[in-house]
This record gives structure tokens, sequence and C-alpha cells, in this order.
């Protein structure tokens, strides 16, 4: 998690609302045994309140997840900024 | 025609509800359908019903509008105007039980994914102070 401020309010709903655009189900947690976030729910991925430079897991399930996953890291890694 | 549920933020203060509408552009982008609405012609605080029909109609979706108050006379007039409805839109507005501001960002957040109404709704209001 490399964004200055962690996963706040604006990165959390570009999280969120590229998860949504994928039909997997698709979970995020601060280690690779959870606890699981549903990335589709706004609510929920607030209140993880992840702060900067933690490391997140993603796990997800379903006929697109690996483009699901890839997608959501690429956004992470280039700092939530929205593709041009 | 934007096919997303639509998002209507009625305070008393024209100010609150203008910023909580910047927030709501800022944060979640220009894909669903937003309007705002507050303040007595004087210029003081307050609401009325007609104002309120006019933003839930500048806000319209087929897919239904999401209105969210801040405290009482927000709410009995909100509920007023969407009894004044026509009867085709009525049942596609609901008032969500919950923070103006919080409640609008999450609500537009989920808006933007394209979910339903009831969806839409159930965002908003699943937010409670932890």
């Amino acid at each position: 998690m490399l964004h200055e401020v962690g996963l706040h309010a604006r990165p959390s709903v570009r999280l969120t609302q590229l998860a949504k655009s994928f039909a997997s189900r698709i979970e995020f947690g601060p280690s690779n045994e959870g606890p699981w976030t549903d990335v589709k729910s706004i609510v929920k991925v607030m209140k993880t309140k992840t702060p900067k430079d933690a490391l997140l897991y993603f796990r997800a399930e379903g006929a697109d997840a690996q483009a699901a996953v890839s997608a959501l890291i690429a956004l992470i890694e280039r700092d939530f900024e929205t593709e041009a | 025609m934007n096919s997303n549920v639509g998002i209507v933020i009625v305070s008393h203060s024209p100010d609150v509800a203008r910023g909580a509408a910047d927030m709501v552009r800022q944060m979640v982008g220009d894909d669903v359908p937003l309007a705002w609405c507050g303040g007595a012609p004087g210029g003081g605080l307050g609401t009325n019903v007609e104002e309120i029909l006019a933003a839930i109609n500048r806000a319209w979706s087929e897919a239904g509008v999401a209105v969210l108050v801040d405290l009482g006379g927000a709410e009995t007039n909100s509920e007023m105007a969407i009894e004044m409805l026509p009867d085709r839109q009525q049942n596609r507005v609901v008032v969500c039980n919950a923070p103006i501001v919080e409640g609008a960002v999450m609500a537009a957040t989920e808006a933007s994914a394209g979910s339903s109404l009831e969806d839409v709704r159930r965002t908003a209001e699943e937010l409670k102070p932890a």
C-alpha cells in the first residue's frame, strides 16, 4: 500500500469501483490467512482503515479472477491514478 | 442517458448540501446523476418541498433516486416531495437512513457501479459509527 495516506476515502472508492467492474468475488486481507474483506463493499473497505505501507493480500474466485486481481494491484501500484 | 441510480442531497444549509455534492463529484466522479438543495428563500436555513421535487427531477434516473437528508424537516419535506411525484416515479425514490455526507459518498460509490436502488440504499445504511 504505497499511497501517501493509506486506504482512505478516495483510494477506497477507486478500489471498490474497479472491483465492481469484475464478476468475480474479490477479497483482500492483511495476511494470507485473512481476515478477508469484500473489496466490492465500500463500507467494509473503508472500515479496514488500512494504513500507508500496509501489505495487502488479494484473493479472487470466478471466471475473471486473474484479470481482477491484476487490475486491482495495478491500480495500487500506480497510486490510484485513474487510467488516462 | 445515465442509467445509474441518482443521488439527491437535502440539507437545511445550502453550504452543507453543496459541499456534500462536491465530495461526491470529486471522490466518486461524474457517473451518477446528482442534485442538491437546501436553504430558505430569504437566505437562512431551511428546506422546502418544491426545491426537493426539482432536485429529484434533476437527478432523475429510470433506476431510481436515493435521497440523503440531514435533520427533521429535511426528512419530512423529502417524504412529502416523494408523495407529490407521479405514481410511476414515486416507488423509485427512497430516503436513506444514513449520515448525509458519508451516506452520499457511499451511496454514490455503489450507484456508480450500476447497482440497484435497493443496493444503493443498503450500502448507505450499512454505514454506522464504529
